[in-house]
């Protein structure tokens, strides 16, 4: 029966993500300023760029995922349909973890699909491409998950943004590090198999845990 | 009614027993700190190859592990809050957070001071020191966090929710920047080659290891009999610690009243 | 002899270590209407939001038919109705699709024409389709409050419900909470009208 709950969920969320196109559109062109950032800042030489190109992909789209994650449940915390979210009988932990995923789905899933545009302007090397793509399919969605507990956690405060920021950028190095070592990995023709092992380990230890601590949060939020 | 009574005790009972051990403590921090002191700046032996610029280390290395358990321990102290809601764990997480961050920030300068004469450099990015950055970033998430929400008891309890996620990425973290590092930067030199060294150099290092969780005992302990006062400030038990004779004005007004 | 359905035992509540209310004990039965009274700032809101179960109270334990409410979580959830200050309306989402998804969350798939009767109850005939960020304030609680014609919960625990509506609407709400409870329900209210009701009330006070 609460099948429908979780669906009438994802339904309500892809509306409002349909209704307000600027949530999705800011993040995207925040995404594609930051990487045009680089080359004016340091250097427009290919071979240069070539080398930063993942990293550089990567962070601009860290960043832009913090700017997006702000807002996860900050709507929902206003206009008090939080509150009627956590007093349902539907299962509110699988109802986190379905606006975590649709949230995902609708701001980031973008900007994986910029991505490659990205790359080649910044000359990433053609062995890159599938192994940025891959490192952002499987790495976004953690970072996606463990911002949700930081966005639960500052929901109710004012300057969250800044907040939300300093307390889960830290908890991103693991992704990146792994996700950056994986496409230099590739660029050099080596096998990659090892980090997106690891970025889909943390994948699962996010989707069974995050969801537990995110709902946590918002109860723990409510109550300030 | 009863466990209204216990849990408002409960500060009180630290604060009376801490009150009594504190001085002890502090004696014992006292005498470990200055021997560790003493042995380590001059009877240990000078590095062969370091020189007497090692010698740092003996601040550096306490402050590195007591970095690090003193996250753990603002972990434990989290857990406690979220399981069983006790008041005086909630007063250790907000203590332990500054004191971790101050220490985590020692580690870190201290490394530089020992870098220098020996790599050349204040900062390099090996493997240990930027776990110890990343841990510093962690402790400012919760100090950060820990200020901006009013509600004391709300305010523990979402820096212990933050600071359990932080203990289970630790050490993903660390495996992690272990990992990067390797790929960057293959084999630097080694600080701390264990078996090389003598017993005159680890046993001060030992001592003050020992002194540094002394000394952070004796920190918490203050702090929290601190934050207890303020906490419980309308409590008789503190009233009647702050002004004596509290108590029996309160009773002489209410017989005044009376009559 | 009416079946006690919520019962309050010692609640204590402090806030950033402040007591808001304590050694407060009450239990409400069906067919009531249960009056929240206080000044600002006595911890009315609080008190509701504690019986639903969104805060937790310091001390104390609230009884759903004899079981705990944290313990019969599910069971408590479905019975209960919760119009706090902020009505969860989504301003980019029309009434109908607003009301759909707060039906949802309870489980309810009521069809369009269940769903448009309850907006034509509510005052809203004509709004179905308007996006609520175009609507007034009373018109957005209406929103909320039209899930009390559709959905069936035993308790509504309703925070100053006529904020911002008119007289008409209040004459309907007041008539809606007279029907509930003379159905079996239970209805918690903080308002500052007086309210003409037909049921037995009884008065829970703050200060």
């Amino acid at each position: 029966m609460y099948w429908y709950s979780i669906k009438s969920m994802i339904s309500r969320e892809l509306l409002i993500a349909v209704r307000y196109p600027a949530e999705v559109l800011n993040p995207l062109v925040f995404f594609l300023m930051v990487v045009t950032l680089f080359p004016l800042g340091i250097s427009p030489e290919p071979q240069f760029l070539a080398q930063i190109a993942g990293p550089v992909i990567w962070i601009a789209a860290l960043l832009a995922m913090m700017l997006s994650l702000d807002s996860l449940f900050k709507n929902d915390f206003d206009d008090g349909s939080l509150e009627q979210l956590l007093i349902s009988p539907s299962p509110i932990v699988m109802l986190v973890l379905v606006k975590v995923i649709t949230h995902w789905f609708t701001t980031v899933f973008p900007i994986i699909l910029l991505a490659p545009l990205l790359a080649m302007m910044m000359q990433l090397p053609d062995e890159g491409y599938r192994a940025l793509i891959l490192t952002l399919l499987l790495g976004t969605p953690v970072i996606s998950m463990i911002g949700g507990i930081g966005a639960a956690l500052t929901v109710g405060l004012h300057r969250g943004g800044v907040l939300l920021s300093l307390i889960v950028l830290p908890l991103f190095i693991p992704i990146l590090v792994f996700s950056a070592s994986a496409i230099e990995a590739a660029n050099m023709i080596m096998q990659y198999d090892g980090q997106l092992a690891m970025l889909a380990a943390m994948l699962v230890l996010a989707l069974v845990t995050t969801p537990f601590a995110t709902a946590f949060a918002l109860k723990i939020s409510i109550n300030n | 009614m009863w466990t209204w009574y216990h849990k408002l005790s409960s500060p009180k009972w630290f604060y009376q027993l801490s009150g009594q051990w504190l001085p002890w403590i502090a004696c014992a921090a006292v005498l470990f700190l200055g021997t560790g002191l003493v042995m380590a700046l001059a009877y240990a032996p000078a590095d062969y190859q370091q020189g007497n610029s090692f010698r740092i280390m003996y601040i550096h290395v306490p402050s590195a592990i007591l970095a690090q358990s003193c996250y753990m321990m603002m972990a434990v102290a989290g857990g406690i809050v979220l399981i069983w809601r006790i008041k005086l764990a909630e007063m250790v997480l907000k203590c332990i957070a500054p004191f971790g961050a101050s220490i985590t920030f020692l580690a870190l300068v201290t490394g530089g001071i020992w870098g220098y004469p020996t790599w050349g450099t204040w900062w390099v990015w090996d493997a240990r020191g930027t776990s110890m950055l990343i841990l510093l970033f962690l402790y400012f998430g919760v100090i950060a966090l820990q200020s901006a929400i009013n509600n004391t008891s709300g305010a523990a309890r979402a820096c212990a929710l933050l600071s359990l996620v932080g203990l289970v990425n630790i050490p993903i973290i660390k495996y992690s920047v272990e990992w990067w590092n390797t790929l960057h930067q293959p084999a630097t030199f080694k600080l701390t080659e264990k078996p090389s060294m003598p017993m005159e150099m680890w046993l001060p290092l030992l001592i003050m290891v020992v002194a540094f969780y002394l000394v952070f005992t004796v920190v918490l302990i203050m702090r929290v009999r601190n934050e207890i006062l303020e906490r419980e400030y309308k409590t008789n038990w503190v009233r009647k610690l702050i002004d004596p004779s509290a108590d029996r004005s309160i009773k002489s007004s209410v017989k005044n009243g009376g009559e | 002899m009416p079946e006690v359905l919520l019962r309050a035992e010692n609640l204590l509540f402090e806030y950033d270590d402040l007591l808001l209310f304590e050694q407060l004990n009450f239990s409400a039965q069906q067919g009531e209407v249960v009056y929240v009274e206080g000044p600002n700032g006595s911890g009315k809101t609080t008190l509701l939001k504690i019986l639903c179960g969104l805060i937790e109270p310091t001390e104390g334990q609230i009884y759903w038919r004899d079981q705990r409410i944290s313990s019969a979580h599910i069971d408590y959830r479905q019975n209960l109705l919760y119009q706090g200050h902020q009505a969860g309306i989504k301003s980019s989402l029309s009434a109908r699709e607003n009301l759909k998804w707060l039906l949802s969350l309870k489980g309810l798939r009521p069809g369009l024409d269940k769903i448009d009767e309850a907006l034509a109850l509510s005052g809203l005939m004509g709004f179905e389709d308007v996006p609520c960020g175009h609507l007034s304030a009373g018109q957005k609680r209406r929103v909320g409050l039209a899930r009390i014609f559709i959905s069936n919960e035993k308790i509504w625990i309703l925070d100053e419900p006529f904020t911002a509506i008119d007289k008409k609407g209040v004459a309907t709400l007041e008539s809606t909470i007279n029907q509930h409870a003379e159905q079996g329900g239970l209805v918690f209210i903080t308002t500052h009208q007086s309210l003409n009701l037909t049921v037995p009330s009884q008065c829970i006070t703050l200060d």
